[in-house]
């Protein structure tokens, strides 16, 4: 038997942990991640506390295992509703050209201008600073690049004498754009949405940062960082953890968004 | 005879990693003043030979054996900058595609500048006054403004033109020409071959001329190398290949050159199947802001007619509209006015009707490479036609499917396979199965086999000849090309910006052109004839006294 790919193994393994601690962090965790202990605060790591404590004697790890899966939830939602509401705009826009394309890329292009935390924060203050809240602001954010793209890959591809060749055989438009046009934009979809979940990670920390993220005392990874920044001088495990969390998040997302796209490129099939 | 200006000797280059041999052992020369033509098709080798004259070869390729003599030295051993001192000065190149040969971002003055401040003492006057003659030399109607000018602002061929000033500018002993013309249409491939002819025999350039074409490689050289994977198969007098082909793959090649084709009986003049009249087509300016420049009319008001099981072939050069009127016709630009017949009905005024016209008119595309959706697997290529045929279940879609699979020759192994796993002759015969699944009664082919090699463009020719004999669809056929045209059609349109200006049977149109223009384009392609000895012979359309003696073709007998 044929072993997959590097990137799918190191990719799905590190994915594969974080969604086993999460699942196991929503029923278990070592210590009820909301329970102060002030004589235990702000501990090492030992064989007590793994992972340390932090100011209020929290678990570290308790707190890790009950954010997991707060915070890859809101990643996943939020990139999926850019993803859909992206897509959506960039392949109408497109696709159809003209005035419908002018105006709305017009208005795409001034949201882009937009720094996506500003305009998150904007949007947080209409709808309210909560789980859902945040992925509505984020979502919308981050929806303009995608649109960008897929506005990208469809004008291209509707030059493509295959897209000719469907309109001659006489499918009609939304055939087309669904059989023809939307599967050959996977690939860039797949690398934007694997880089994109790292930016509404880091994203969903700076507005925790900022007091708008998921209010506390509810664990996420974003707010344990920002948290942490106080106490980085006495204790940096505080920081770090979450940090690390984090970055071997980004790392397994972008290595299995990378085997999922070579997976799904006909192209890359039987070439290794 | 001296010494021979280039002389390669068992010269074998392999790629890197795989160690496979992509150029076996090759040996030609080159005289002073000379033209050589080497010919084979894609994968001979044929470009890495050549390029590896000028110390041109790809990283991934390593060169095992053989010498390179150039001028008396040694090319494959030669330090960098001595190699660099020959290129350009000595030896210039001229490219396939004109249009990134040039640099985008640069005026063709500095352009042409540039090797003449490498090569030559000269001062800027000196130079300006150089490139100033060479560019009226090559044809420019106004030198002094193409100084400034940028390359965008040139056609294809002009922009050839340019690109052999800047190489002719430093009068190099041999010039090495890769697919010097192939980009180009016909009428415009001739003036630029005849412009590299009569100026490299100006300066005593030798000429290594490297192509596909047969026919054109006889037509302007006095010596041909035929090579085939990787090796030289036949060498000799442009003449003697001709006429006595002695290799196999040589005869294959001349056997596979388009030929006109039998007369066939055509049906009584009826109901023409497919009809437009008066059919206009505007592209509309481009969008500014707030307004919008004038429409480009790319058709002016064409009628013809095709009658059910004929071939009419539309011919012309580029920007004649030949393909926008094929666009038009399968509904894939909005005509500005004039309709569409299909039997005798309007398409437009009904939607019956224009359904009945959408499933009975299918299109093939030239480009073999993108007019495949690279996701879907050659089965469902071909049977996604059918899903909007009434009446077809999914078994007798499988059982079409096989059908059709095997009469374009792919069996049904292949149904299950990508279009990047197929070569551009087996893409081709998919869109031909594709095509053809429903069973059409009229089929558009736009430039089918202009992306195909010679032997594979001869076979997928005579599949869609066998399939039009076998279910009788009409087809409008469109070409630049005029040795298929004449291969396949049994009457010729023939168009001039956005105007037919000549139509007739094909023999009438080939024997007895009347308009200017046809005949511009008829002399522009050389024709063939076979002979007896399995050779073909080689003549003019319309006479061309200039370069018969040199090309070993004779005027045709009257």
């Amino acid at each position: 038997m044929r072993l997959p790919p590097l990137n799918a193994l190191i990719g799905g393994g590190l994915i594969g942990t974080l969604c086993v601690v999460a699942a196991v962090g929503a029923v278990w965790t070592p210590y009820d991640p909301l329970r102060l202990s002030f004589r235990h605060k702000l501990a090492p790591p030992s064989q007590l506390h793994w992972l340390g404590t932090d100011e209020f004697g929290r678990d570290v790890l308790s707190r890790l295992m009950a954010g997991a899966a707060t915070s890859v939830w809101i990643s996943i939602l939020t990139v999926t509703l850019a993803v859909l509401l992206g897509t959506l705009i960039g392949l109408f826009s497109g696709y159809i050209r003209g005035w419908f394309d002018r105006i709305v890329m017009a208005f795409n292009d001034a949201l882009l201008a937009f720094p996506g935390i500003l305009l998150a924060l904007g949007l947080l203050a209409v709808v309210g600073a909560n789980k859902y809240g945040i992925i509505l602001a984020l979502g919308i954010a981050y929806a303009p690049s995608v649109a960008r793209i897929v506005r990208g890959t469809v004008l291209s591809l509707r030059e493509k004498e295959f897209i000719a060749a469907s309109r001659v055989m006489g499918n009609s438009e939304g055939y087309t754009m669904a059989r023809h046009i939307l599967p050959n934009c996977i690939a860039p979809l797949t690398v934007l949405a694997t880089s994109m979940f790292g930016y509404v990670l880091l994203a969903e920390s700076s507005l925790s940062f900022l007091g708008l993220g998921v209010p506390p005392p509810a664990p996420t990874w974003g707010n344990m960082l920002a948290g942490s920044r106080a106490y980085i001088g006495q204790a940096m495990w505080l920081g770090i953890f979450p940090g690390l969390c984090i970055s071997l998040t980004l790392l397994g997302i972008n290595l299995l968004g990378d085997a999922v796209r070579d997976r799904l490129d006909p192209r890359m099939r039987g070439s290794r | 005879m001296s010494a021979p200006l280039l002389s390669v000797d068992g010269l074998t280059l392999a790629i890197k990693s795989s160690g496979r041999e992509v150029v076996k052992s090759v040996g030609f020369t080159v005289s002073r003043g000379e033209i050589v033509g080497i010919v084979g098709e894609s994968g001979s080798g044929k470009t890495l030979a050549a390029r590896a004259v000028m110390g041109f070869v790809p990283p991934a390729v390593k060169r095992l054996a053989g010498s390179i003599r150039f001028d008396g030295e040694e090319i494959t051993t030669m330090a960098p900058r001595r190699l660099r001192a020959v290129r350009g000065s000595k030896v210039g190149m001229v490219f396939q595609e004109p249009m990134t040969s040039l640099n985008p971002s640069m005026t063709i003055g500095r352009q042409l500048e540039e090797g003449l401040a490498l090569h030559r003492e000269l001062d800027a006057e000196g130079r300006r006054a150089l490139i100033l003659d060479m560019l009226r030399r090559v044809g420019l109607s106004d030198p002094e403004g193409a100084l400034d000018a940028f390359p965008h602002q040139f056609s294809g061929g002009m922009r050839q033109r340019i690109m052999l000033a800047s190489v002719m500018l430093l009068k190099p002993a041999l010039l090495l020409a890769d697919e010097p013309t192939t980009a180009l249409d016909a009428v415009v491939q001739r003036d630029v071959m005849e412009l590299m002819v009569e100026l490299t025999r100006e300066n005593g350039t030798a000429v290594l001329l490297i192509s596909h074409d047969l026919g054109m490689v006889a037509r302007y050289c006095s010596r041909i190398v035929v090579m085939s994977q990787g090796e030289v198969v036949e060498q000799g007098e442009s003449a003697d290949i001709l006429a006595r082909p002695q290799h196999p793959y040589t005869r294959m090649l001349l056997a596979a050159m388009p030929k006109r084709g039998e007369p066939r009986d055509l049906p009584p003049v009826g109901t023409p199947i497919v009809a437009v009249r008066d059919l206009v087509v505007d592209y509309p300016g481009r969008q500014r802001f707030f307004r919008k420049s004038a429409p480009k009319r790319a058709l002016h008001g064409i009628s013809l007619a095709v009658q059910p099981g004929e071939v009419v072939a539309v011919v012309g050069g580029s920007g004649s509209g030949k393909t926008t009127l094929g666009q038009a016709i399968a509904g894939l630009v909005p005509a500005s006015g004039g309709e569409i017949l299909f039997e005798g009905k309007p398409i437009f005024k009904s939607d019956g009707a224009y359904w009945d016209y959408r499933l009975n008119c299918q299109m093939v595309f030239q480009d073999p490479y993108s007019s495949l959706d690279p996701r879907m697997t050659i089965g469902q290529l071909v049977a996604e036609p059918l899903r909007l045929v009434p009446g077809i279940g999914p078994a007798e879609r499988q059982a079409r499917l096989a059908e059709v699979l095997a009469e374009v020759g792919l069996g049904q192994g292949f149904a299950e396979r990508y279009p990047h796993e197929l070569s551009g002759g087996q893409r081709q015969r998919v869109a031909i199965a594709r095509a053809v699944v429903r069973r059409p009664s009229f089929v558009i082919a736009d430039e089918p086999v202009s992306a195909l090699d010679v032997t594979v463009r001869a076979q997928v020719l005579a599949l869609f000849a066998e399939l039009q004999r076998r279910h009788g669809f009409s087809c409008l056929f469109i070409s630049h090309d005029l040795g298929v045209v004449e291969q396949v059609a049994d009457r010729v349109i023939v168009m001039s910006e956005g105007r037919i200006v000549e139509e007739g049977r094909r023999d009438q149109i080939f024997d007895a052109p009347s308009h200017p223009y046809t005949r511009k384009l008829l002399s522009a392609v050389p024709a063939l004839e076979s002979t007896a000895d399995g050779g073909v012979r080689l003549f003019w359309r319309l006479g061309d006294p200039a370069l018969e003696q040199d090309s070993g073709a004779e005027p045709r007998p009257a």
